[in-house]
């Protein structure tokens, strides 16, 4: 297992290492620099900054120079913010953990039960409700979902705010549009899971042996039942926590998400390369995660 | 059965209070605690008055910093004392002295001098900080020569500081327009005290402008900066006019989205809102129409020609070009906001007439490009660049629609994002481009010094030695009367040989609460916030 988890950390460096490289050479080509402005500057200041951020060196010059800034442990600096991407991330990364976390919460407290529901009862109103309700949260997306909860939810709830960072009670209407999506998904992948496994042999035998239904479902069918969701969750937790331009930039939330559209607008290399780095080396993780829940809950894995 | 029935109610009763119950509105708390709540757009790039270019870090910087005079609150052009308490030009405004007020401190407490003032202005203009902005203070002899390293001695640049809280100002050039220019943030004062305790001169990115090592000498310093959050500012004790201010603190939050920020001044989250998208304009006239603010800005909107192409070289193309466009037509059926079809490049003032060159005449245009051999079957086919910015979007649909109806020209729109428009621009990689200008100061040259051959905002190729001729006679002249009217025979020269079309002339739309006082329009949109105030309005 340790041998595993080691060779998977492994693979993962080698991927942000790949994604960082590709990165870094195509942020380059596109057209522009973080200099220019809709107010042209003298060409000696751009010159002068150009050489401040190593910009006036080849590509390749500059790739070295980035990968000693990162075995500093540094990120560089943002030449359009004038300050240190850590720091932006530092201030940026908490919003977006919490609301990464609140949304996958609230998709897990929906999405599973309903999906657990749905193949309990299968074929009835209950299953189809819930699937075309889940079928309409894959397929509306954040930017309509996002404005309706806060021009008719928000503006009627007196507690909440259309948008804005303040208290807990901020993050409700941001973390049910983010989670929406993902506990449709749940929803689904937990119903076929669920019912694959109930119509295995043991499920059958439980219930000829007398075990009560509810303990059918809980003691031997939802950990079987569960495990593609299990699978899904590790990976859509690390595109909940990196976050999401759209909902942030509708509610307001100081997150990630926008870091990434605006750095690359912006043509703000160093931030758009640390910010592809966390995102990176998050999914690598999150990955590795999943795969780890999965071997415990699935002993066939790991023999 | 009976617990889920009383589980039930009671969620409902839950539910029925919290929409039923009416709470004091946010922004009723900041009232009463005077801080006032602004939409600023995005996260500024820094608030270090002489690394940062836009408006944005302009709307913050003027709450905590304050240069030698300051915008008075109603009145465009009247240059009210700030650090400076008297000032004086010799005959042909080339010589200026600024008298500073004995009890202008910094936020530590730390005397203000025409030293920092020496300070500042070594740091802005040193070659190596690669200030974007250095350009500003160009007008002071030596400026531009000690800013490129021609000059090494900063004492041969026109700034000297005869005693403490004298300082002396020597232009390169007649400049009547020299108070308005202390009002830009680049001429403010830095603390030197402060920025060589965390750094050099000449070092960007030092930690001095962060919130618990900044100095200030303005009427608001700086309390709280959370990152794409908001920056809270509050009252200056140290300040010299503190009883004039009567705020508590300024919030500005980086609000990029409009739409956001129009629900969440509707919800009553803020005071002002730093714009309003043009779709929202007629929906706030309706509903909103006494918070909704639409005031003249100083800026052109206007389309670029590449004037080295060779479709476009022919003067008759790019006249029929510009008298195929209906303004009117813009302002009315796309912007909706009160803006102003223009007819020349500088947004006329009281002193300047603007030259009458360009207006609708669809059947002119046509006439004139016959005449430039565009008949029978063949038609002119060119190209406009264009940004993803909404409005672009619908402006560039427009100008096609038109061009095409008045002229029979086959245009198409190559939308790109705005660094790559940018970039096209700059290597006149375009045919025609759209184009907009908001100047930095009240003086027809903001608009017209940037077409000068190889200015880096001329983007167009167009080049004229009398245009520069004119200008530099203007910049000799002693009368500030006969100044502008060389300067409207520049602009005349400019339009009649026409390398853009303007198109109109900007506004700015907004919402504010009825609650903020001594908030008037002004041309720049730069309200000085010691003068405003709020009062709680029971019907608002």
């Amino acid at each position: 297992m340790l041998r595993t988890i080691i060779s998977r950390l492994i693979q993962g460096i080698v991927v942000v290492f790949c994604l960082l490289l590709i990165t870094f050479m195509l942020v380059r080509l596109m057209p522009g620099d973080p200099f220019s402005g809709d107010k042209a500057h003298a060409p000696h200041i751009i010159q002068k900054n150009k050489e401040r951020f190593h910009l006036d060196k080849s590509n390749s010059e500059q790739f070295v120079v980035y990968l000693g800034l990162l075995a500093r442990g540094d990120l560089g600096d943002s030449p359009v913010k004038e300050q240190p991407v850590s720091k932006i991330i530092r201030h940026s990364f908490p919003a977006s953990l919490i609301l990464g976390i609140a949304g996958m919460s609230f998709a897990i407290l929906i999405g599973i039960p309903a999906g657990i529901l749905s193949a309990l009862r299968k074929n009835s109103y209950i299953d189809y409700g819930t699937m075309v309700i889940a079928m309409a949260g894959i397929s509306i997306p954040s930017f309509v979902v996002a404005p309706l909860l806060a021009g008719h939810v928000a503006t009627r709830i007196p507690l909440l705010k259309v948008a804005g960072w303040g208290d807990p009670l901020d993050w409700v209407l941001p973390a049910l549009t983010l989670g929406l999506a993902t506990a449709a998904y749940l929803a689904r992948i937990t119903r076929g899971g669920m019912l694959e496994v109930l119509n295995q042999d043991y499920i059958r035998t439980a219930h000829a042996k007398g075990v009560k239904p509810a303990m059918v479902v809980t003691k031997h069918a939802l950990r079987g039942g569960i495990i593609p969701a299990v699978a899904y969750i590790g990976p859509a937790f690390a595109m909940l926590i990196t976050g999401s331009f759209i909902i942030e930039t509708i509610f307001q939330v100081p997150g990630m998400g926008q870091h990434f559209v605006n750095a690359t607008k912006d043509r703000d290399y160093f931030l758009l390369q640390g910010v592809v780095i966390l995102f990176g080396a998050f999914i690598v993780f999150a990955n590795l995660a999943a795969d780890i829940i999965l071997v415990m809950l699935n002993p066939r894995i790991r023999s | 059965m009976r617990h889920v029935h009383f589980i039930q109610i009671l969620i409902g009763l839950c539910v029925l209070a919290l929409i039923g119950c009416k709470g004091e509105p946010p922004i009723d708390s900041y009232t009463e605690k005077k801080i006032l709540v602004l939409g600023n757009s995005t996260e500024p790039q820094g608030l270090d008055p002489q690394i940062v270019t836009g408006v944005i870090e302009s709307n913050i910087i003027r709450a905590l910093f304050e240069g030698l005079c300051v915008e008075h609150p109603s009145k465009q052009g009247v240059h009210l004392p700030g650090v400076a308490e008297a000032w004086q030009a010799n005959d042909d405004f080339t010589e200026w002295t600024f008298y500073l007020r004995k009890d202008g401190k910094w936020s530590d407490g730390k005397p203000l001098t025409a030293e920092d003032f020496l300070f500042s202005y070594q740091r802005i203009l040193h070659p190596d900080f690669g200030a974007d902005y250095a350009s500003m203070l160009y007008y002071i002899k030596g400026a531009e020569s000690y800013n490129k390293g021609e000059i090494k001695d900063f004492s041969r640049v026109g700034v000297s500081a005869p005693d403490t809280y004298t300082l002396k100002i020597s232009l390169k050039a007649s400049i009547p327009f020299l108070p308005d220019l202390t009002k830009h943030y680049t001429w403010y004062p830095v603390p030197k005290h402060i920025i060589l305790k965390h750094g050099k001169m000449e070092q960007r990115n030092t930690p001095w402008t962060e919130p618990d090592k900044i100095v200030s000498n303005g009427a608001f310093v700086l309390k709280q900066w959370r990152l794409n959050d908001y920056i809270q500012t509050e009252k200056n004790p140290c300040y010299w006019d503190k009883d004039t201010v009567q705020l508590q603190g300024i919030r500005f939050l980086p609000i990029s989205n409009q739409y956001t920020e129009a629900r969440m001044f509707f919800n009553q989250q803020l005071h002002a809102t730093y714009g309003l998208a043009p779709e929202m304009i007629e929906h706030a006239k309706d509903k909103y129409s006494k918070y909704l603010r639409q005031e003249t800005y100083l800026g052109t909107n206007f389309i670029r020609f590449n004037v080295t192409d060779p479709l476009l070289m022919d003067l008759r193309v790019r006249q029929a070009l510009a008298l195929a466009i209906d303004s009117e037509a813009i302002i009315t059926h796309i912007l909706k906001g009160g803006q102003k079809p223009a007819y020349g490049m500088v947004p006329p003032t009281d002193d300047y007439r603007t030259p009458h060159v360009v207006s609708f005449d669809p059947i002119r245009a046509k006439k004139l490009l016959e005449e430039a051999g565009y008949t029978g079957n063949k038609k002119l086919r060119i190209t406009l660049l264009s940004t993803d910015r909404e409005v672009s979007k619908r402006l560039s649909e427009a100008y096609q629609d038109m061009w095409k109806k008045h002229l029979g020209a086959e245009v198409s729109i190559e939308q790109r994002e705005w660094k790559t428009y940018l970039s096209r621009m700059s290597g006149l990689d375009y045919q025609l481009a759209l184009g907009g200008w908001i100047g930095d100061y009240p003086d027809p040259t903001t608009f017209l010094d940037m077409w000068k051959t190889g200015d880096g905002n001329n983007r167009t190729g167009w080049s004229n030695k009398d245009y520069e001729l004119l200008l530099a006679e203007a910049e000799q002249t002693r009368n500030p009367s006969a100044r502008l009217r060389i300067l409207e025979q520049a602009e005349s020269l400019f339009l009649s040989e026409m390398p853009i079309i303007p198109v109109y002339w900007y506004t700015t739309n907004y919402l504010l609460h009825t609650s903020v006082l001594g908030w008037h329009p002004l041309l720049l949109n730069n309200h000085p916030y010691k003068f405003v105030d709020l009062e709680l309005k029971e019907n608002h």
